[in-house]
């Protein structure tokens, strides 16, 4: 069955079982492999993306749900917040081996987004499902609040 | 490990024609010298490459997981070539053992903390020689001495002249590489040392373009996974694929040849993980593990309770025996550190393809490149130089990319030779495959029995350790393994840098269920947390506090003595040490020495009222030599201290009958952001060789957390993970 859906602003069809999850698509079907698989099981945060604007676990959202969906992946994720995030997780060198961070990222972008004050609860609460092994977790709070500094100017 | 080489010995270049362009590149030979790709032509390793551009490369040969390697490395080659280490280039080394020879392991590999304590001389030198050749081959072509030229941000200046050092290259390939060439001196450095955030691989980690191996997608190729057995050392009795028939894009299911498990190869990993899941297998269990962690537990602390198998110190048990009989008093404890799985976030795997002309390349994250060389050679019965390997970025590893058996590298070349071997095959294990599969940091058990005078001094020190061997029956055994005695299994016990008198340490072998596999730290993952533990209780029992005890215990003039206690003194002047704790507040150190670089670490926890903790704060002053890059420096120690006191918190697997019971992040539960949320590392200045960092941040993490804890009046947790021994976490 022939799924459309717009993915980082192009239309892109697929034809693959319903049940494939988007995770799957964007990586083996559409070769987008920024997006990690990591649990397959929502526990990690690795895969995470933008669908219709809000950050979701790609391992959990069934393609045949998707149609005329909107996806933002790593490769593309775009605007002020996204730009931020970048700019302070490079200024801050958080990566080590990086496999986790393409889902870091975009769960940080999410939380830049809501335009609500910072704060380590606030933090603790949004990337709490976003497993790093490396542990740069430090880093990743240190970069979330400088990019907060960032979008404030 | 003493790395140790003189430069006469082991530098050499290569004008090799790469693309119908000299590139000037300096290496070293398969004899060991340094020379360049002229002399040798291919029969060269370069560390570094000058491009007809002007483009400077660092040929990195130490995998990159996340330790920093690609940036380390670089910083070397751009600091002898004059030029930041913003504006040099990497590349990843291919797979040669007698070019890429790690310098203490004798094959090329990456483990134990060595890859800048074995490259600073290499890769400086190498560079040293590449810029005094252009230096040379731009003086000849201008007329004039190279003393009066420099070399600068890749542009050759003086007497007047000044041009790119691409111009240069073809010439410079052609003279004679300098026997000794003269390295930068400290004072003169500009970019070792320097504290920057420049990590090489950072811009593609954070665009989603760097590529793991688990990204490696070609044109044509198959998926395979594996269904394993769910009982340790099961084999299979048959299959059903009937129902894996019906996953759209299954291609076929095949026994694998050592009857570990099923092959289901399929057109995309879903496809290939669905066709699995689906496949019914009947198992032979005849000889499979049939023991749970309960029984396998408590066979572990009989044995550290009981004669010890073999001895591991000059002391007898008998005379450590005798002085702690004497003793003013006895502090007496037993530990017990479960099975821990590496978990990185990249799940196992690899590719081969296979080329046109009979060659197949293998595309890895590979920790030991020249195995998965090996490997494939020997099961795909093709000549060495038919073998390619491809190293690509590891999502992580704590060794866990590098098995005695090279598990994975074994399992996809199987199944790439049960194919037609027309189409790339890419082995992908799940996040179960990870956590059931058996590759574990083995269970260990420690009893300890410490006499002190009544002074509080230390007099006498029985030290009984159980556990697996991770080396006994590997080929590496007559490495590591003397008279009995697995030295990882000890390691961080009997070497330890404490002046400690009749120190017995005594090792029994437990012939355990799974395949041990060295974790980051090794040893040092268990016997740092005891040793510490057991410093704390004895300077309890001293009435003395921590800090001052240990000191008391290296107050010699060794390096070791006067480097451990620096440790100490930098973390408690940082910490604060000694100042009044908040109410509900408190705080524990520990010190290890591992891969011959020195951390003390400080944890500072609080204890709500539902007596719920949390961690505040790590502080760590590490000695590991010269700083090369002091950012990674630090973050290999935040990532080592997070690595270390999260499994120690919450932790294990566990074996019902021989089967693993966690499967998943959900029940192998790892640190999360809100379990530490600051950490602060200090660097000791120091003049001394640069030691490895990846992992010596890890073994103190955790007694200094149980130490902390302990400090409040609680009972000192001994038996891990914490959370199954009466600790809760907020």
């Amino acid at each position: 069955m022939a799924i459309s859906l717009k993915v980082n602003g192009e239309t892109r069809s697929v034809d693959v079982d319903p049940n494939t999850p988007l995770l799957w698509v964007l990586r083996d079907e559409l070769q987008l492999t920024g997006t990690k698989y990591g649990c397959g099981i929502a526990q990690c945060g690795a895969c995470t993306v933008k669908l219709d604007g809000s950050a979701v676990r790609s391992c959990q959202a069934s393609i045949g749900d998707l149609e005329g969906a909107s996806v933002v992946t790593i490769e593309a994720v775009d605007g002020a917040e996204a730009a931020a995030v970048k700019q302070a997780w490079q200024e801050l060198d958080v990566v080590q081996c990086g496999f986790c961070q393409s889902g870091q990222i975009m769960q940080a972008v999410d939380l830049l987004q809501q335009g609500r004050v910072l704060s380590d609860d606030l933090i603790d609460t949004f990337m709490g499902g976003n497993v790093c092994r490396c542990a740069t977790y430090t880093r990743i709070r240190a970069a979330i609040y400088r990019a907060g500094e960032i979008l404030e100017g | 490990m003493t790395v140790d080489i003189s430069r006469r010995r082991f530098l050499q270049t290569t004008a090799a024609v790469a693309g119908g362009a000299a590139v000037l590149a300096i290496g070293i030979n398969p004899t060991g010298a340094i020379a360049s790709t002229a002399q040798q032509g291919d029969n060269l390793s370069p560390f570094v490459k000058i491009y007809p551009d002007g483009t400077v490369s660092a040929i990195i040969k130490h995998l990159e997981g996340g330790q920093g390697t690609a940036t380390g490395l670089s910083a070397l080659v751009a600091e002898e070539m004059n030029m930041s280490l913003q504006d040099i280039t990497f590349e990843m080394a291919p797979a040669d053992n007698k070019l890429y020879a790690n310098l203490a392991f004798g094959a090329q590999g990456t483990g134990g903390s060595t890859s800048m304590a074995n490259s600073f001389m290499q890769y400086r030198t190498a560079a040293a020689a590449a810029r005094e050749m252009l230096l040379q081959a731009a003086a000849n072509e201008w007329g004039v001495k190279p003393s009066e030229l420099t070399l600068k941000d890749a542009v050759i200046s003086g007497a007047g002249k000044s041009g790119n050092v691409g111009q240069f290259v073809a010439a410079a390939a052609a003279l004679d590489v300098p026997a000794e060439p003269k390295l930068k001196s400290k004072p003169e450095w500009t970019v070792i040392g320097v504290d920057q955030a420049a990590r090489k691989d950072t811009p593609a980690k954070i665009n989603g373009s760097a590529k793991f191996t688990m990204d490696m997608h070609l044109e044509n190729q198959m998926v395979v996974a594996i269904r394993r057995t769910p009982r340790l050392g099961g084999l299979v009795a048959g299959f059903d694929d009937s129902a894996a028939r019906a996953v759209q894009g299954f291609i076929k299911a095949v026994e694998m040849p050592n009857k570990k498990g099923v092959f289901v190869f399929a057109e995309t990993t879903w496809s290939a993980f669905q066709a699995r899941d689906a496949l019914q297998v009947e198992w032979d269990f005849s000889a499979a593990e049939k023991r749970s962690s309960a029984e396998l537990k408590a066979e572990l602390m009989t044995m550290v309770s009981s004669p010890p198998e073999f001895q591991a110190s000059k002391t007898s048990l008998a005379m450590a025996n005798s002085a702690i009989d004497n003793a003013a008093q006895v502090v007496e404890r037993d530990f017990y550190f479960p099975l821990l799985a590496h978990a990185p976030m990249e799940a196992m795997g690899a590719t081969i393809e296979p080329l046109a002309d009979g060659q197949v390349v293998l595309h890895d994250g590979a920790q030991s490149p020249a195995s998965g060389h090996a490997v494939l050679s020997n099961i795909l019965e093709l000549p060495m130089d038919k073998v390619k390997v491809n190293t690509l970025y590891a999502g992580g590893f704590f060794g866990r990319r590098s098995t005695p058996d090279a598990d994975y590298l074994v399992e996809l070349a199987l199944a790439f030779a049960v194919t037609d071997r027309s189409r790339p095959v890419k082995l992908q294990w799940s996040r179960e495959d990870d956590i059931t599969g058996g590759y574990y940091r083995p269970a260990y058990a420690h009893k300890v029995r410490v006499g002190l005078d009544d002074e509080g001094h230390i007099v006498g020190w029985d030290h009984r350790i159980a556990g697996q061997s991770l080396f006994k029956g590997t080929p590496f055994e007559n490495f590591i393994v003397r008279n009995g005695v697995d030295h990882t299994s000890v390691e961080g016990v009997a070497d330890t840098p404490y002046a400690i008198p009749a120190m017995h340490v005594g090792l029994t072998d437990q012939k355990g269920p799974t395949t041990p596999n060295w974790w980051r730290s090794v040893g040092h993952s268990h016997t740092g947390f005891v040793m510490e533990c057991m410093m704390d209780l004895c300077a309890a029992a001293a009435k003395a506090d921590p800090v001052d005890y240990r000191l008391s215990h290296l107050s010699g003039d060794s390096a070791d003595h006067q480097r451990m206690a620096g440790v100490i003194r930098l973390v408690a002047e940082k910490s604060g040490w000694g100042a009044d704790m908040k109410n509900g507040h408190s705080r524990g150190l520990a010190v290890h020495k591992s891969f011959n670089t020195y951390v003390a670490e400080v944890c500072d926890i609080s204890i709500d009222a539902a007596d719920e903790v949390k961690i505040e704060k790590f502080w760590a002053a590490v000695d590991c030599g010269i700083a090369v890059t002091p950012d990674v420096i630090r973050a290999q120690i935040e990532g080592g201290i997070g690595y270390g006191v999260g499994h120690v918190m919450r932790a294990e697997l566990t074996l019902e009958e021989g089967v693993v019971s966690q499967s998943n992040f959900h029940d192998f539960e790892t640190l999360r952001i809100y379990d530490l949320s600051d950490i602060e590392v200090h660097i000791v200045p120091s003049d001394i060789a640069p030691t490895g960092v990846g992992e010596p941040g890890t073994p103190p993490a955790g007694p200094a957390l149980a130490n902390a804890i302990a400090a409040v009046g609680r009972k000192l947790v001994t038996h891990l993970p914490m959370t199954s021994n009466g600790v809760s976490f907020s």
